[in-house]
């Protein structure tokens, strides 16, 4: 745990070694990350020690890349940060005896979680970026609320499918139905919002967490079906699902053809592909070693961005040209790890709820990492989601360090008893 | 359920591990294709962080293109800056962040920005990165000779046309000439490339700068061609520079006289009667070169074109797109043509059907005949040099066609020396040297209005510059009027000075 720690220390004070001025930061997130440090053993001292620091260091790898990018975003991301941490030890504190208590509100926070996707959709709070409709304003502030849905999906999945698993393996129509009605009704707000990304998040997580519940693998083969199917109906009808698709499948063209942006004619590479190649360009140019930190291209010399949403939906496109293969692997292994610790504490754990509310936490971890990198990769289409700890983005901070805190109570419980 | 969970274990580890898969493809096996794009702005930014190699010309001091470090936004850039405004305009190209790249500058932009796979490079590029340098590019020497290259620009100035000039023994390029030229240091302000584009010039219709003329300009080659028949009825064994004719001031193709007075290259008399095959090619008479062309076929003669080089994109160190081929073209579809049944074999004969050349590629033929027969590679670049001086790379001389025997093109050589001492290139002649040449004034189908060509080797018994030379639109002017005292000068300038030795 040490070494962890040094190395996620050494890690933050590296941006010094970029701009002197940036020490300030370091100390400062030192001092967060001991203060987490402090509260996490006092809360729950039989937590597992790695998740942590791995967290912290991802954390500490975004926030680096984002202040390269944009120190005033990284300030702004501090704060966020120092909110996720509250909040982070708000929840260890509160749930340290048994969190177990959630899953007593399992339809509040199913029906939270709807609630909280569907706040978009309002008037005068909800507000529209980039085509998908997904933000809540309070004031100065700006909120996703879908990344804490996600949560709330979770617990609720937890709770359900822990009380019906038996009665669902049966595969009976009617206890299917609460289930099928608060997941439909996600889905459904997702459509609406424009927001694939999330969609497919939450579909896998569900199936993931039915297979744990049910371990009937033909629910999952049926849901793939479905999903199939629906994917193919809405690349037919769709609009804005057929041009994710045709990206992904031929980001270039050798000819004009139309730009629904401008109306005109050009080249794909120049109009709706513009994202995701300029976003491979950023990879490939990092290559073996990379460029450096700090000494990646991300602007023209006129001060012009290069690649669009480079903090968020494409950080991993910038952290691959500064940090080169070497880096970037080595930042995939650190979430591999993490993946494969959370999934260690859903094994540990001794009862239904807690390893269900483990397992769909790391899942959907690593499906939102799948989704957002493989999506910039061009393994699968893009769809802009945020890279966990590490994009710059506030409710994904949160929701982050909401979804560590869980981690580490499940994992408490469950060595404190063995 | 803990069997359940390790399954869905292994299922996101391994979506996480295919991320690394992905990264390692872009990262390694298809880094070189995207860097390689056209639209990678991020690559073309970048290399503009790389203090770009150093561009000489053959003297080694003369700087074609330098670098202006400029500090914006806290990124240190090196722009290009070309310190002669624009001496080989065309060759040296340029390299801006808005218009890409193009000549020398693109071709070789490995060498220039370190990043070609040279063992020495890549360690001192690896260096540089590691010890957080600038990455330093190799500098290039090239064989442009700055004297007579300059020679060339201001004797082509005001004019629109060409100038080439190699080694034939080597195929080192001393000159290569294109006007109008263009300043590239105007090249990246919207306002300066327009002056470009739209600069008055004296050629209408193809009037762009921005245009190599030696090596993308197709022009009607005229009556230099009949060098290339020449040489496929002296190889074919069918004539002899003694073979007989008569002249009687017009030659009959497909039943119709076409006549020698429209041919404004030929001097001396409309009908000379009875003379062999040097003196038709000497005076440049076309009933000749009519009757050769009709005995060996269009076949022999387009054959023997390709033994020049032909119908080939021609090597030379210039982005692909910038070397066109030369040959018979359909002007409808801007395709060669290659069936010589399509083809009027007197008319191809003495240059006119739809051949369109280069001045490279008739440069080219010229230093096919000076070098015995072989035409070697042409080369621009001499030599590249790390930033510390030592030799990265230096072009061999090598063998690019073998257009004919050397016997032939030591008849050649002496049917190209009567030309400049008693026929239509007597302007050439330089006093001490032994002057080869050949001259074309082809129509332009505006009277009197002529695309003038010389193409030249010296001395003749052991050339040391071979070319071309080609001026566009010149009323009442002729190849070995306006084209022929440029070649001389042009000679003169590269060759030692005969008085002096």
């Amino acid at each position: 745990m040490l070494t962890a720690l040094g190395f996620a220390s050494v890690y933050i004070a590296r941006q010094s070694v970029v701009n002197w001025g940036s020490l300030g930061y370091a100390l400062f997130f030192f001092a967060l990350y001991i203060a987490a440090h402090v509260v996490a053993r006092f809360a729950v001292p039989n937590a597992d020690p790695y998740l942590l620091p791995m967290a912290a260091l991802l954390t500490a790898v975004g926030v680096t890349e984002i202040y390269r990018l944009g120190p005033s975003d990284a300030f702004k991301q501090g704060w966020w940060i120092v909110i996720g941490v509250v909040l982070f030890a708000g929840a260890l504190l509160r749930l340290r005896r048994d969190y177990r208590v959630l899953e007593q509100y399992k339809y509040l926070f199913g029906i939270g979680a709807i609630v909280l996707l569907y706040l978009p959709r309002l008037p005068v709070i909800g507000s529209s970026v980039n085509g998908a409709r997904l933000w809540v304003h309070a004031g100065p502030l700006r909120f996703q609320p879908g990344e804490l849905a996600k949560i709330f999906l979770i617990v609720f999945l937890a709770g359900y499918l822990r009380e019906k698993r038996e009665v669902l393996a049966q595969a009976r129509l009617k206890d299917l139905g609460p289930l099928l009605v608060i997941w439909g009704g996600c889905m459904l707000v997702l459509v609406a919002t424009n927001d694939l990304g999330s969609g497919l998040l939450y579909f896998g997580i569900f199936l993931a967490m039915l297979y744990v519940a049910t371990a009937r693998l033909s629910f999952v083969l049926a849901g793939i079906g479905l999903f199939a199917a629906g994917g193919f109906v809405a690349y037919e009808k769709i609009a804005h699902v057929h041009e994710r698709v045709t990206i992904w499948l031929q980001p270039w063209t050798t000819h004009r053809v139309y730009c629904p942006q401008t109306g005109g004619l050009a080249l794909r590479q120049d109009c709706q592909s513009y994202q995701l190649v300029k976003s491979l360009y950023s990879i490939g140019n990092g290559g073996f070693g990379g460029a450096g930190l700090g000494k990646g291209t991300f602007t023209t010399a006129d001060g012009h961005a290069l690649i669009p949403y480079v903090n968020t939906d494409f950080i991993y496109s910038a952290l691959a040209q500064e940090l080169g293969l070497v880096g970037a692997a080595a930042l995939l292994l650190m979430f591999m790890l993490f993946v494969a610790r959370g999934m260690k504490v859903a094994l540990r754990a001794d009862d239904g709820f807690s390893k269900l509310l483990a397992a769909g936490l790391t899942f959907g971890f690593a499906l939102q990492t799948f989704i957002i990198v493989g999506g910039v990769l061009r393994l699968i289409p893009l769809t802009g989601i945020t890279l966990p700890f590490v994009s710059y983005g506030g409710s994904s901070v949160v929701a982050n360090f909401l979804v560590l805190a869980g981690l580490l109570l499940v994992s408490n419980r469950a060595n404190a008893q063995t | 359920m803990n069997r359940q969970i390790s399954r869905i274990s292994v299922v996101a580890l391994l979506l996480l591990a295919s991320l690394i898969v992905g990264t390692t493809y872009w990262q390694s096996w298809a880094a070189g294709g995207l860097a390689a794009r056209q639209d990678n702005a991020i690559q073309r930014v970048a290399e503009f962080k790389i203090k770009r190699g150093l561009i000489y010309a053959s003297d080694g001091h003369t700087v074609l293109a330098a670098n202006k470090k400029v500090v914006k936004a806290g990124q240190t850039f090196y722009f290009r800056r070309y310190p002669t405004g624009g001496l080989a305009s065309q060759v040296v190209g340029y390299s801006t962040q808005g218009r890409s790249r193009a000549g020398v500058e693109r071709q070789e932009n490995g060498y220039l920005t370190a990043s070609n796979a040279n063992l020495g490079t890549i360690i001192d590029k690896l260096t540089d990165q590691l010890r957080g340098a600038t990455v330093t590019g190799n500098n290039l020497v090239l064989t442009i000779h700055a004297n007579a290259q300059k020679l060339a620009e201001s004797a082509l100035a005001g004019a629109c046309g060409a100038a080439v000039v190699l080694n034939p023994q080597t195929g080192a390029v001393d000159v290569m000439a294109s006007s109008p030229g263009f300043n590239p240091n105007k090249i990246e302000s919207a306002s300066g490339y327009a002056s470009i584009l739209h600069s008055p010039s004296a050629c209408p219709g193809s009037s762009s700068a921005l245009l190599n003329r030696a090596t993308q300009g197709l022009y009607a080659p005229g009556s230099t061609f009949k060098t290339v028949t020449a040489a496929a009825a002296l190889d074919a064994g069918i004539f002899t520079p003694e073979s007989r004719f008569f002249d009687p001031g017009y030659c009959i193709e497909y039943g119709q006289k076409v006549y020698n007075s429209g041919n404004p290259d030929q001097n001396g008399p409309e009908q000379y009667g009875n003379v062999n095959l040097l003196e038709g090619y000497q005076h440049s008479i076309n009933a000749v070169f009519c009757n050769v062309g009709k005995r060996i076929g269009a076949r022999r003669i387009l054959d023997k074109a390709k033994d020049f080089g032909f119908y080939s994109t021609p090597p030379l160190e210039l982005p692909a797109n910038e070397r066109a081929p030369s040959g018979l073209y359909n002007f409808k579809k801007h395709s060669l043509i290659d069936d010589a049944s399509q083809v009027d074999p007197g008319r191809l004969a003495f240059g006119q059907e739809r051949m369109l050349v280069t001045p490279l590629q008739m440069a080219l033929v010229a230093a096919g005949v000076a070098d015995g027969g072989k035409v070697m590679t042409p080369h621009l670049l001499k030599e590249v040099r790390s930033p510390g001086g030592s030799l990265v790379a230096r072009t061999h001389p090598s063998v690019w066609k073998r257009a004919m025997k050397p016997k032939t093109a030591a008849e050649l050589n002496q049917m190209m020396q009567a030309v400049v001492t008693g026929g239509t290139g007597m302007q050439a002649q330089i006093p001490g040297i032994k002057v080869a040449g050949k001259t074309g004034t082809a129509e332009t189908g505006l009277s009197h209005v002529y695309t003038a060509w010389f193409i030249f080797f010296a001395p003749a018994e052991n050339p040391q510059v071979a070319g071309a030379v080609v001026l566009e639109h010149q009323l009442n002017g002729f190849g070995g009027s306006v084209a022929a005292p440029i070649a001389k000068e042009l000679m003169q300038a590269i060759l030692p000075n005969p008085s002096k030795q």
